[in-house]
C-alpha cells in the first residue's frame, strides 16, 4: 500500500525545524511503523539526502527508546503498543500519517523525532532504588511476599521508560512515571524502610526538571504501552502527602534535587 | 605466546574460595584514588559500575544508548538460573555446573562453570533485596519452572520480562552510586578505540554521538561488558544497536578473540515475514514447557493447522528424543527445526516455520493458567503475526540470538592486555559451544556483581601505574586513528546504503556459517567476505557530517568492523574440524545426525591474535581439561 508522511524535520534544538511530506509507495501490511521509516530512509539515502533520525533499539517493546507522535496520538492508534510493534495493518492504503516528536520543555529536542529524556534518569537518581549494596543479602526466601502484592509491585515496575506518557499528556507530568517507580519499590517490603524518603526526594526532583503538574486527565495511562494504571498516581501522593506530614526535617533537609544536571539537561 | 587461564589449584569447590583469599586488596582510602572504565550498562556492566562505586572507586560508565536502562539485558525473557534447589527436585550447585559444562558440549573451564553456579544463589538473593519483582507462590515463596535443556526447575523470572527486571535492578543501583557521586554516567557516547601504554589498558577513546567530538578518557583499568556480536548476522534478536566495536578494536589492540564461532541459535523466533525486515524477534524459550511443536508428516502440507489430523502430524523432537521432548536444548531443537523445513515440511508462506501448539495445554490446563505464565508472549506474538495463539498454532523459526565467543579472559576476567577485563556476552567464558536457557542473566551479574569487584582490586593493588594523561601519544594516535576512520567513511560517497551491505553480509554469514557449516562453504564465505569488503570501502554512502548525530555514520563504522570479524568467525569455523554445540559441520555428525565432537584434537579453546589487516590471524591454544565432567556424547533421547 502507499502512505503519505508528514514528517517532523530538525536539525537540533536551536534551528527551527518543519514537517516534510514523503510519499512511501511499497508499504506491506506486516512491517512495522520502524521498518516503514527504514524503507524511507534507505531511499532517502539513496538519494544523497539525510535520513530522519529516530531513536530505537530493541525493536521488542522492550526497551523504551522508540517513541513518536502519530497523527497526534503518542506511539499511534494501537493500545499498548510502541511504534516498534505497531504494524502497518493498522493503516490503509492512502492514509496520511504526522510523525512529530514527543512535545515537552522537560524532553529537549537532539534531532527530527529524537529528545532528551535524561530527566527520567535524574528522576530515578534522586531515590528510586532500594539502598542496598552488593554483598551478603539474606536467603530470597526469608522475606515472604504474597502473589498478589509482588504481582501489584511487578505491574507498576512494567514501566519501560519512554516517556509516551508526558508527550500525551496536556501539562508534560512525569506523574505516571515517576509514580509507577514508587508505587513498585514502596509496594514491597524490601522498599518500605525508604519509602518517606523516596517519595520526597523523587518528586522534588520531578518538579526541578521541567515537567507539568498532574491533574487526573488519564491520557498517559490511555497511551502507556504497558498500560501503568493511574493507581500508581495516587500511591505517590499519598506517600508524598503522608512524608510530608511527618515534618521529618531530617529527610527534607537531607534532600537535595540534582539541579545541576538539570540545569545541563 | 602461551596462555595461561589462572586457575585456582586443589579442589574445585574451594578454587574461588582460594582465590578470593589470595589476592591483594585495596586500602579503603585508596580507592578513591583509583579511576576505572566501564563501557556497556547491560546487566554485566550496570551490575561492576554499582558494585565498583559502592566500594569507592570512582567509575567512568559509558553507553551509546541515551539511557543505561535501555541497554539490550533488558530483552531477556524466560528467567534466571539458580541453584536454590527450592523445589526440592535434586538441584544442586554441582548439578547447575555438570549441566552447563555438558551443555556447552565440553567446551568451557570447568573452573569458571563451578564459579559461576555457586554465585548464582546469591544473585537471586541480592536482587530480591533491590526490589526485583520475581514471580511468587500464593504463600509468598519465590516461583521456579523448568526451562529448556533442565530436568529441575531452577529458573526464577518476573513474568515474561526477567531480564528487564533484573535491568533494572542494576540500572537503579547505578543511579544509586551516581548520585552519591561515585559513578559518572556518560551515555550517548560510543567507545572507538583503547588506549595502550606500556602493556597496560590505559584508557579509552570514545565519540559524543550527538556532538560528533571525540574524548580521550584515562583510568586504571578498562571493564568492557558491551555484548555480543549477533548482530553480524544482520537478522538476529539482538538490538539494533548492539555491535562488536569495542571488543573489536580491544582485539586489534592485542587482546585475543575466543571461539569466534560459538553462535547460539534459538530456536524459537518468529519467522522471517518479509524483505524489509530489520530484526527478529524472540519468543521466549520458556513457551518449549507448555507448546509442542510439530510440522505436517506430508511434505508441502497446505492444510490450516486445525485440519490436519492427529495421526498426519509428526511432533518431531518429541518422537527422536523421548526423554526431554520438546525440552532439548537450543542447538538440537534449531537444527532439528532446519532439518523438516529442508525436507519441505515447513510451514507458513516461506515454508521456514515450524508449529508450536498450546491446544493441548490449553485443554489440560485451562485458558486462564496458561494466559497467566505468557500472557505477554502470546500478546506480543498476535500483535506481530494478527494470529490469536490461543486457538491457532504459532509459527516459529530458528534465529541468531547470542554469542558464546568473545574476547578471552582469564579466570579473574582479565584479557590477554594486563587491565583489560571483559564480562558477559562481551566474553568467552563460560557457555562453551552452547549456552543453556537463562544462564546469560546469570553469568552477566556473576561477572559484574560478585567477581570483578574483587579481580580488579586484585590487579590494582599488585599493579605500578605511570602517570598518563589524555595528551600522551598513544592517546592521541588513538584518537586520530578514529576521526581518520569516520572522515574516511563520510568522504567515499559510493552508491550503496550501509544497510544494503550489512544485510549482504548478513546473509553469507547465515547460509555459510549459520546452522550448519561446511569446509568449502566457509571457504566459500570468506571469499565472498573479502569481496564485499572491498566494496564497502569504495561504494558505500553516509550522508550528514561527523559533527552532529548521524545515524548512518555510526552504523557504518558498525558494520566496518562486522565486516573484519565476519571473516574471523568463518575462518575459525573452517579450522574446528568437529561438531559440537552450536558449531555444528556437517562432514562430522554421528550417523542419526547429532553432533560428532573430535575430543581427541578440538579439546581446546581458539584464540586468535591480530596480525595486521592482511595477515591471517595467529591461533593460540587454550587446552581444556575436565576433572569432574567427563565428556560424553550429548544424549536427549
Amino acid at each position: 500500500m502507499k502512505l503519505k508522511l508528514k514528517i517532523w524535520r530538525q536539525k537540533n534544538c536551536k534551528e527551527k525545524g518543519k514537517f516534510v511530506q514523503y510519499a512511501v509507495d511499497n508499504v506491506d501490511p506486516e512491517m512495522s511503523m520502524l521498518e516503514c521509516l527504514d524503507v524511507l530512509n534507505e531511499s532517502l539515502i539513496e538519494r544523497g539526502e539525510e535520513p530522519v533520525a529516530f531513536e530505537h533499539d530493541c525493536r521488542e517493546g522492550i526497551c523504551g527508546s522508540c517513541g513518536f507522535m502519530i497523527n497526534g496520538v503518542a506511539h499511534g492508534p494501537e493500545r499498548a503498543t510502541t511504534v516498534c510493534q505497531l504494524t502497518m495493518r493498522h493503516f490503509k492504503d492512502g492514509d496520511e500519517l504526522a510523525i512529530e516528536p514527543w512535545r515537552s520543555v522537560a524532553f529537549p529536542l537532539v534531532k527530527d523525532l529524537v529528545v532528551d529524556r535524561s530527566a527520567f534518569d535524574h528522576i530515578i537518581e534522586a531515590g528510586g532504588y532500594i539502598s542496598v549494596s552488593t554483598g551478603n543479602a539474606q536467603d530470597g526466601n526469608t522475606l515472604l511476599i504474597g502473589k498478589d502484592t509482588a504481582d501489584k509491585a511487578m505491574d507498576a515496575a512494567a514501566c519501560i521508560g519512554c516517556g509516551a506518557c508526558v508527550a500525551a499528556c496536556p501539562n508534560a507530568s512525569a506523574a505516571l512515571f515517576t509514580g509507577a517507580k514508587i508505587a513498585h519499590l514502596g509496594t514491597l517490603p524490601q522498599g518500605k524502610p525508604e519509602r518517606d524518603r523516596r517519595a520526597l526526594s523523587m518528586v522534588s526532583q520531578m518538579n526541578v526538571e521541567a515537567f507539568g503538574n498532574c491533574t487526573n486527565i488519564g491520557e498517559c495511562t490511555g497511551v502507556c504501552p504497558k498500560e501503568i494504571p493511574l493507581e500508581v498516581i495516587a500511591t505517590m501522593n499519598r506517600d508524598y502527602l503522608l512524608a510530608s506530614c511527618k515534618k521529618r526535617e531530617d529527610i527534607a533537609t537531607d534532600i537535595s534535587p540534582v539541579i545541576e544536571l538539570a540545569a545541563k539537561g | 605466546m602461551t596462555l595461561d587461564a589462572r586457575i585456582p589449584s586443589g579442589p574445585i569447590e574451594q578454587a574461588w574460595d582460594k582465590a578470593r583469599f589470595d589476592m591483594k586488596l585495596v586500602n579503603p582510602a585508596n580507592k578513591r584514588k583509583h579511576n576505572l572504565i566501564v563501557v556497556g550498562s547491560g546487566l554485566a556492566g550496570a551490575s561492576a559500575a554499582a558494585s565498583l562505586g559502592e566500594l569507592g572507586y570512582n567509575v567512568k560508565c559509558f553507553c551509546f544508548q541515551d539511557s543505561p536502562r535501555r541497554a539490550h539485558s533488558i530483552a531477556a525473557q524466560g528467567g534466571i538460573n539458580a541453584a536454590k534447589n527450592y523445589p526440592n527436585d535434586g538441584e544442586s550447585i554441582y548439578r547447575l555446573f555438570y549441566d552447563t559444562v555438558k551443555g556447552g558440549d565440553f567446551r568451557a573451564r570447568e573452573a569458571n562453570i563451578y564459579r559461576l553456579a555457586e554465585i548464582s544463589n546469591h544473585i537471586i538473593d541480592q536482587c530480591v533485596a533491590q526490589g526485583v519483582p520475581f514471580a511468587r507462590e500464593y504463600g509468598g515463596t519465590l516461583t521456579n519452572r523448568s526451562f529448556g535443556g533442565a530436568q529441575v526447575s531452577r529458573t526464577f523470572y518476573a513474568r515474561g520480562q526477567t531480564g528487564q527486571q533484573l535491568l533494572l535492578g542494576a540500572y537503579q543501583a547505578l543511579e544509586r552510586q551516581v548520585h552519591a557521586r561515585t559513578v559518572t554516567m556518560i551515555p550517548r557516547t560510543e567507545m572507538l578505540d583503547m588506549i595502550v601504554v606500556d602493556g597496560q589498558a590505559r584508557g579509552i577513546v570514545a565519540r559524543n554521538l550527538v556532538t560528533g567530538k571525540f574524548t580521550v578518557h584515562i583510568a586504571d583499568a578498562v571493564i568492557l561488558a558491551t555484548g555480543g556480536y549477533g548482530n553480524v548476522y544482520y537478522l538476529s534478536t539482538n538490538a539494533k544497536g548492539s555491535n562488536a566495536t569495542a571488543i573489536w578494536r580491544a582485539y586489534k589492540r592485542g587482546a585475543l578473540f575466543a571461539n569466534p564461532c560459538f553462535t547460539q541459535i534459538h530456536p524459537t523466533c518468529i519467522p522471517v515475514s518479509g524483505e524489509y525486515q530489520s530484526k527478529l524477534t524472540l519468543m521466549s524459550e520458556s513457551l518449549r514447557n507448555d507448546g509442542r511443536i510439530w510440522v505436517p508428516k506430508l511434505k508441502g502440507d497446505k492444510r490450516p493447522p486445525n485440519e490436519i489430523p492427529e495421526g498426519e502430524r509428526d511432533y518431531y523432537l518429541e518422537r527422536r528424543y523421548p526423554s526431554f521432548g520438546n525440552l532439548v536444548p537450543r542447538d538440537v531443537a534449531s537444527r532439528n527445526a532446519k532439518a523438516v523445513c529442508d525436507e519441505g515440511r515447513g510451514v507458513g508462506k516461506t515454508g521456514l516455520g515450524v508449529y508450536l501448539d498450546f491446544s493441548e495445554a490449553i485443554a489440560r490446563l485451562g485458558e486462564k493458567t496458561i494466559r497467566e505464565r505468557y500472557g505477554n508472549l502470546f500478546d506480543m506474538y498476535q500483535r506481530i503475526t494478527d494470529e490469536d495463539p490461543y486457538k491457532v498454532p504459532m509459527r516459529i523459526y530458528p534465529a541468531i540470538h547470542y554469542t558464546m565467543g568473545g574476547l578471552w579472559v582469564d579466570y579473574q576476567l582479565q584479557s590477554t592486555i594486563p587491565g583489560l577485563f571483559v564480562l558477559g556476552e562481551a566474553n568467552f567464558s563460560d557457555h562453551g559451544a552452547n549456552r543453556l536457557g537463562a544462564s546469560a542473566l546469570m553469568q552477566g551479574l556473576s561477572d559484574g556483581y560478585f567477581i570483578v569487584p574483587y579481580t580488579v582490586g586484585n590487579y590494582l593493588a599488585t599493579n605500578k601505574f605511570a602517570k598518563v594523561d589524555e595528551s600522551h601519544a598513544e592517546a592521541q594516535s588513538a584518537v586520530a586513528i578514529a576521526q581518520q576512520k569516520i572522515d574516511k567513511l563520510l568522504s567515499i560517497k559510493g552508491k550503496r546504503t550501509v544497510d544494503s551491505f550489512h544485510r549482504e553480509l548478513g546473509k553469507i554469514l547465515w547460509d555459510y556459517c549459520g546452522m550448519a557449516r561446511t569446509a568449502e562453504g566457509l571457504e566459500k564465505a570468506i571469499g565472498e567476505i573479502r569481496v564485499l569488503r572491498d566494496e564497502y570501502w569504495r561504494n558505500v554512502t553516509v550522508p550528514g557530517s561527523g559533527d552532529d548525530l548521524n545515524q548512518s555514520l555510526e552504523k557504518a563504522g558498525r558494520v566496518a568492523d562486522f565486516f573484519e570479524l565476519a571473516e574471523l568467525l568463518c575462518i575459525d569455523a573452517r579450522d574446528r574440524n568437529e561438531s559440537c554445540g552450536g558449531h555444528f559441520r556437517e562432514e562430522h555428525q554421528t550417523p542419526d545426525g547429532e553432533a560428532q565432537r573430535d575430543d581427541e584434537h578440538y579439546s581446546y579453546v581458539a584464540a586468535w591474535g591480530y596480525r595486521g589487516r592482511d595477515a591471517a590471524p595467529e591461533l593460540i591454544k587454550e587446552p581444556l581439561e575436565f576433572h569432574y565432567v567427563h565428556p560424553s556424547q550429548r544424549s536427549y533421547k
